[in-house]
């Protein structure tokens, strides 16, 4: 049994079908690309699987059990992560202090506890800080030291990707969904990334599902692509099937290219 | 104009509504303890016979008067939000110094020939002459404090125009003094005509005949001209508009000008109804025409107008029939609670009001 | 991809470069100078020019005197700013340019003054403008031309006064930075110590009869009789705080922090200890120093405070707009006297102690009430809502219905006064004490709650509550406990204010309070505890110290909210903007993966599709 399985998912919009009738599975410690199309229905996709968009019609199910129709918070719980494509970071906290916001569902302590300060909470804090700080430290000398109190808002473009994935991570997921991790940056900081996300899974295991533009990352890291269109699955397998697929070609550049 | 969502702009579309049962059985427990106590106090009030027919009757014309006057301020406050997405709480500042001005016009003219001989013809100056002061106001609070924040989240220009509301209170305060001011009496306007039954003071008839002209002119101006077809599309998606060529900024700039105009118009209505105005009188009025507008249908320009007349009968009869029936001494004295708690009852449980919400595409 | 290299077209003419520049300069002098002028023609008008003539602050001159002076000297610093370089262009070095603009904004300041004073000495405005009094240019003192008639030279005295005075403003930005900044240091301790006179005279000659330390010669040598600075101490003090500002701007001074990084962690801790006990220690001096007036302002000041700390937990910390937050204070004073007055509807006669308990619980329950039905608004339905809560809040105290319960407009009366065993706090500088201790507890709560769990929840969600939600966040809970914590801070605002006062009205909880506090918050900075101490020391302790601001204390609330807001802290761009800009990049990757797949296509025979990039 996979990992994380989709099974005939639908969602409309109005008139429009987002989703259509998708199958979908992963398997633990894989790493599958998404690609498709603008509009595809790709992080829509995402937006049903961490239940921000309540689903249509299918099941999608993690670990053998159904997840259709949980709470964004309750599935964070269960292990699934996520990064955002437009970067949701809180942009006046400081960075320590995002990445630790991923620990609100695997800690406890309230108010009361927070005003007397008692050693159950301080125990609790020194954890989601250290917690915090490695996740941080994944990213090398970038996110650390004096950079832990300055606020997320004044970090770089490239940095505030890193702090979302940093984010994801620290809720201990067993799946990562990433939107578009690397938009935005240069080659070389995509290079870094693409080592980065490869070495994740390396070093924790964790299950990553990326939606991606960039071929070049695309190519890099995957294991297994999954191509989309107008919400459909339109092909699946290794990069080099995938890109040479004809139904992809006319989906990525219309019709008439492919009688060229 | 229908609204056509297809694909949610933007990534997270829908906010989850936070299913908790106790605050949805709360809210429950709120809305049939409202509509009992509604109930129950209007079937007293009206079997125990304490109001004769008659002053039913005055009591709801002259809720359809002060209603209008609500109506006018709505207009105001529901075509900004309509195209800004923005509480202009300064609005009722503005309506303020409408009334000011009429005084200050109306005090000058009647020191002169032109009040005793020609009335109508002063009031008319006076009317314009408040018109244009509340649009110039209003086209600078535009210009200065919001134009610079476009755009940002709305909590920043909310908060400015609650600093340019009370900048404008305490700048009339301090300029002009804190004391009442009382409008000089229209003898053409005292008095009494009897229509259909209800006992109407001329001066209401004016006001209702007023708004029902100014309403006319808006509707003409706002459905047939090429200035109102211009606010109408920016209203619906400044974006799209502004691709066609449409000034986005001279356009805002129009709403904000006929919005504090009519405004104007309504203060000066208004200081002839209540023949009192100071530099306060324009933060209940104020809050009630925001309240008028929400009922309605924020962005409704027929939405401001029903709910501006539907608030101020709601506010004239209120206490008479309803706090009067469940035994509460003194009720006219809760007429603004009776207001507010219809603000309150609105926003918490119809935002979208009556008509309907009409605000133009939040952007992604 | 690669950084974008901007192409910028160089004007070839160099003379036309210089041209350009100068108009932007002419332009922006004569705006600001025209603002100036109607600025200094308001402040005219509406009478705080002759209101704060009443108090002299160096020499012989008065702080209305002042006033005038500053708006040319604003305005010309403002407008003989170097204007924004654009890459590619040299920046100008600081020369007559500066100067002249100052000139120019100044001139024109002038001018506007020029003819508003002709206006108001030929015509006589007072029926409409009723603070345009005779003394400002009809008779002497002749505030506006400063003691001159029109004609004997008034007129020319402001053109030429508000001129020199711009370009002299122009002229400082001839200097380098940091004299710039030093200057700036010394005219603002000059200026804080002519205004703080009545605080600094009293400290000093307090400290002598407490501490027998000779300090009150120094207030005479400081001050005149008439409270004015006098000229030696005026350029003493100047010259101080030039001095020490120079020396601590040194360049490659490391800051204080920094020299204190290399110490072991117990030292620093030890440090830190002893710096807060002995600052506890001289404010606890502090209203033995002060004596019963100044204490009473600090008391006032003080019980703001706490209720700013206690907003700033709902709208700082949480994002929510609370403009009914008055409501709360009510609660917590009505509370307090129903249970502690003998004459209230319960006449019960409690201490204070007993009744606190209370206060808690009904402040508790009062968020609760207001927190549940807002918990679904968007921010401004939110505040609009509150404010209904806040106003139905003081029309049922006021009214006559509730009446039996409440005492109705005559309020209730003889609220006892807080007693600690057998010791009656009654005095202000008592008082202070009790005062200083909330407030101390409320900074702790502030700063225990903020760097917590639940402070990063309230944070997460008040900066994006989508994703707060999705990471975890209880929104319900999180923001009906900030209304809690808020309301519960407010109610023992609520409660000293009634044992202080001795009795409760309902016209003391209007909504003008609220925003009182909301001011204050935001000019003191959301969620920054040091930053709400000192802005309401300022906004709320100076007007009650200097009468003059009184009067005008909303006029300039209401002024400092739109200057706040428009200064657009950078933390306020959203991620929104982010989206688009993500968005367009999105599009344009598109278009240049399908322009290279088209290439492939059309260049290599057999092409296998893939969209390669080098």
């Amino acid at each position: 049994m996979a990992l994380f399985e989709i099974r005939g998912l639908t969602r409309d919009f109005g008139g429009v079908r987002a989703i259509d009738g998708l199958d979908l599975d992963v398997d633990d410690g894989e790493i599958v690309s998404v690609i498709g199309p603008n509009g595809a229905g790709k992080t829509t996709l995402f937006n049903l699987v961490t239940g921000m968009i309540p689903a249509g019609q299918g099941d999608i199910r993690f670990g053998g059990r159904s997840i259709v129709g949980l709470r964004p918070s309750q599935i964070l719980e269960l292990g699934i992560a996520r990064t955002f494509q437009n970067v949701r970071l809180f942009p006046e906290m400081s960075v320590r202090e995002n990445v630790m916001v991923a620990r609100h569902c695997r800690t406890r302590s309230g108010m009361l506890k927070a005003i007397f300060r008692a050693p159950s909470f301080r125990r609790e804090e020194q954890e989601t800080r250290q917690r915090a700080e490695q996740a941080l430290a994944f990213f090398g000398s970038r996110l650390i030291g004096w950079r832990f109190d300055t606020p997320a808002r004044s970090l770089s473009y490239a940095n505030r990707r890193r702090l979302e994935l940093a984010r994801a991570m620290a809720s201990d997921p067993k799946l990562l969904l990433l939107d578009e991790p690397t938009a935005g940056m240069n080659p070389r900081e995509t290079q870094e990334l693409t080592e980065l996300i490869q070495g994740l899974r390396d070093e924790t295991g964790v299950t990553i599902i990326l939606i991606e533009h960039d071929m070049r990352v695309v190519k890099g890291v995957s294991e297994r692509v999954v191509v989309l269109d107008y919400g459909q699955k339109i092909a699946e397998g290794a990069y080099a099937d995938v890109a040479s697929n004809d139904r992809v070609i006319e989906a990525y550049l219309g019709r008439t290219a492919t009688t060229a | 104009m229908a609204k056509t969502s297809l694909e949610p702009r933007g990534s997270i579309a829908v906010r989850r509504t936070f299913q908790l049962p106790i605050v949805d059985s709360f809210l429950w427990l709120v809305r049939i303890a409202a509509i009992v106590l509604i109930v129950v106090g209007a079937f007293n009030s009206l079997t125990s016979g304490r109001l004769s027919g008659q002053q039913w009757r005055d009591l709801v014309v002259f809720g359809i008067a002060q209603g209008s006057v609500y109506a006018l301020i709505a207009l105001g406050y529901t075509m900004v939000y309509g195209i800004l997405r923005f509480i202009n709480f300064a609005h009722g500042e503005v309506f303020m110094i409408g009334a000011m001005t009429g005084f200050y016009v109306s005090d000058g003219l009647s020191r002169t020939w032109l009040w005793e001989a020609q009335p109508f013809v002063s009031l008319l100056i006076v009317l314009i002459c408040c018109m244009t002061v509340s649009a110039l106001i209003a086209v600078l609070l535009e210009r200065v404090a919001y134009r610079p924040l476009r755009g940002l989240p709305r909590l920043l220009p909310f908060i400015t125009a609650i600093g340019a509301s009370f900048f404008l209170q305490y700048t009339v305060a301090t300029l002009f003094g804190t004391s009442v001011k009382a409008y000089p009496s229209v003898d053409a306007l005292t008095g009494v005509v009897t229509f259909l039954g209800f006992r109407i003071l001329k001066v209401q008839v004016l006001v209702i005949v007023a708004a029902l002209l100014m309403l006319a002119g808006l509707y003409l101006y706002v459905e047939k001209t090429k200035a109102g077809r211009a606010i109408r599309a920016v209203a619906e998606d400044p974006e799209i508009a502004q691709l066609m060529g449409l000034s986005v900024d001279r356009t805002i700039v129009r709403v904000f000008a006929i919005g504090g105009a009519l405004a104007g118009a309504a203060g000066f209505l208004f200081g002839l109804v209540f023949q009192n105005v100071h530099f306060l009188s324009g933060f209940l009025p104020g809050i009630k025409a925001f309240t008028a507008a929400v009922l309605g249908g924020i962005g409704n320009i027929p939405g401001a107008v029903l709910g501006g007349l539907l608030l101020g009968s709601v506010e004239s009869l209120g206490p008479s029939l309803v706090l009067v029936g469940l035994g509460i001494p003194s009720a006219h004295q809760l007429k603004d609670v009776v207001a507010f708690l219809a603000l309150v009852l609105v926003l918490i449980f119809r935002p979208t009001g009556i008509l309907g919400e009409r605000v133009s595409e939040e952007r992604a | 991809m690669a950084e974008p290299t901007v192409a910028v077209e160089v004007p070839v003419a160099v003379e036309g470069e210089l041209l350009a520049a100068r108009q932007v300069d002419l332009w922006r002098a004569v705006r600001r100078g025209l603002v100036g002028g109607l600025t200094a023609a308001f402040v005219s008008a509406n009478g705080m020019v002759e209101a704060f003539s009443e108090r002299a602050v160096l020499g012989g001159q008065t702080l209305g005197s002042l006033l005038l002076v500053a708006v040319p000297v604003l305005v010309g610093y403002l407008a003989g700013r170097p204007p924004p370089v654009l890459q590619g262009f040299a920046t100008p070095r600081p020369g007559w340019r500066n100067v002249a603009g100052g000139l120019v904004a100044g001139l024109l300041s002038g001018v506007v003054m020029a003819v508003f004073v002709t206006l108001i000495a030929t015509f006589d405005v007072r029926r409409i403008l009723i603070n345009v009094t005779p003394g400002l240019v009809r008779e002497p003192p002749r505030l506006l031309t400063f003691g001159l008639e029109l004609g004997a030279g008034g007129l020319v005295l402001i053109l030429a006064l508000n001129a020199v005075l711009g370009a002299v403003a122009g002229t400082l930005h001839l200097l380098p930075a940091r004299w710039r900044r030093a200057v700036f240091a010394a005219a603002l301790w000059v200026l804080a110590f002519a205004m703080l006179q009545p605080v600094i005279v009293q400290v000093l000659r307090g400290i002598q009869a407490e501490l027998r330390i000779w300090t009150a010669p120094l207030a005479d040598f400081l001050y005149e009789p008439t409270g004015a600075l006098s000229v030696p101490g005026a350029v003493a003090v100047a010259a101080l705080a030039f001095g020490i500002h120079a020396l601590l701007m040194r360049e490659g001074r490391r800051p204080v922090r920094a020299r204190l990084e290399p110490l072991p962690e117990r030292s620093r801790r030890l440090l830190r200890l002893v710096v807060l006990a002995g600052i506890l220690f001289l404010l606890g001096l502090l209203p033995q120093i002060l004596g019963p007036f100044l204490s009473e302002v600090l008391n006032i000041a003080g019980i703001f405070l706490l209720m700013a700390l206690g907003l700033n937990i709902v709208v700082g910390l949480a994002g929510l707009l609370d403009l009914g937050y008055v409501a709360f204070f009510a609660v917590g004073a009505y509370t307090t006297a129903l249970l502690t007055s003998p004459q209230s509807s319960l006449g019960v006669g409690w201490i204070f102690w007993a009744a606190v308990p209370f206060v808690v619980l009904a402040a508790a329950v009062s968020g609760l009430a207001v927190g549940t039905p807002v918990l679904r608004m968007r921010g401004d339905y939110l505040a609009i809502v509150t404010l209904g809560f806040g106003e139905i809040a003081r029309l049922l105290f006021l009214s006559d219905w509730l009446k039996p319960t409440f005492g109705g407009a005559q309020g209730i009366i003889q609220v006892r006064d807080i007693t600690i065993g057998p010791i009656e706090i009654g005095g202000p500088q008592a008082f202070f004490y009790a005062i200083f201790c909330f407030v101390l507890l409320a900074a702790y709560v502030t700063y225990a709650l903020q760097d917590s769990r639940v402070g990063r929840a309230w944070m997460a969600m008040r900066e994006d509550e989508a994703v707060a939600d999705a990471m975890g966040v209880n929104i319900v809970t999180a923001k009906l406990s900030a209304f809690i914590a808020g309301a519960m801070l407010a109610g023992f605002g609520g409660a000293l204010f009634a044992s202080k006062i001795g009795s409760v009205f309902p016209h003391s909880f209007s909504v003008i309070v609220s925003i009182t506090i909301l001011v204050v918050i935001i000019v003191g900075g959301m969620a920054s505890v040091p930053g709400v101490v000192l802005a309401s020391f300022v906004l709320v302790g100076l007007p009650e110290l200097l009468r003059e601001f009184a009067e005008y204390r909303f006029l300039i609330y209401g002024a400092l909210l739109i200057f706040m807001m428009q200064r657009r802290p950078e933390g306020f761009i959203p991620s929104r903007r982010r989206a688009e800009e993500l968005h367009e990049e999105e599009v344009g990757q598109d278009a240049w993966l399908r322009s290279q797949a088209t290439m492939q296509q059309q260049a290599g025979p057999a092409g296998d599709g893939r969209s390669e990039t080098s």
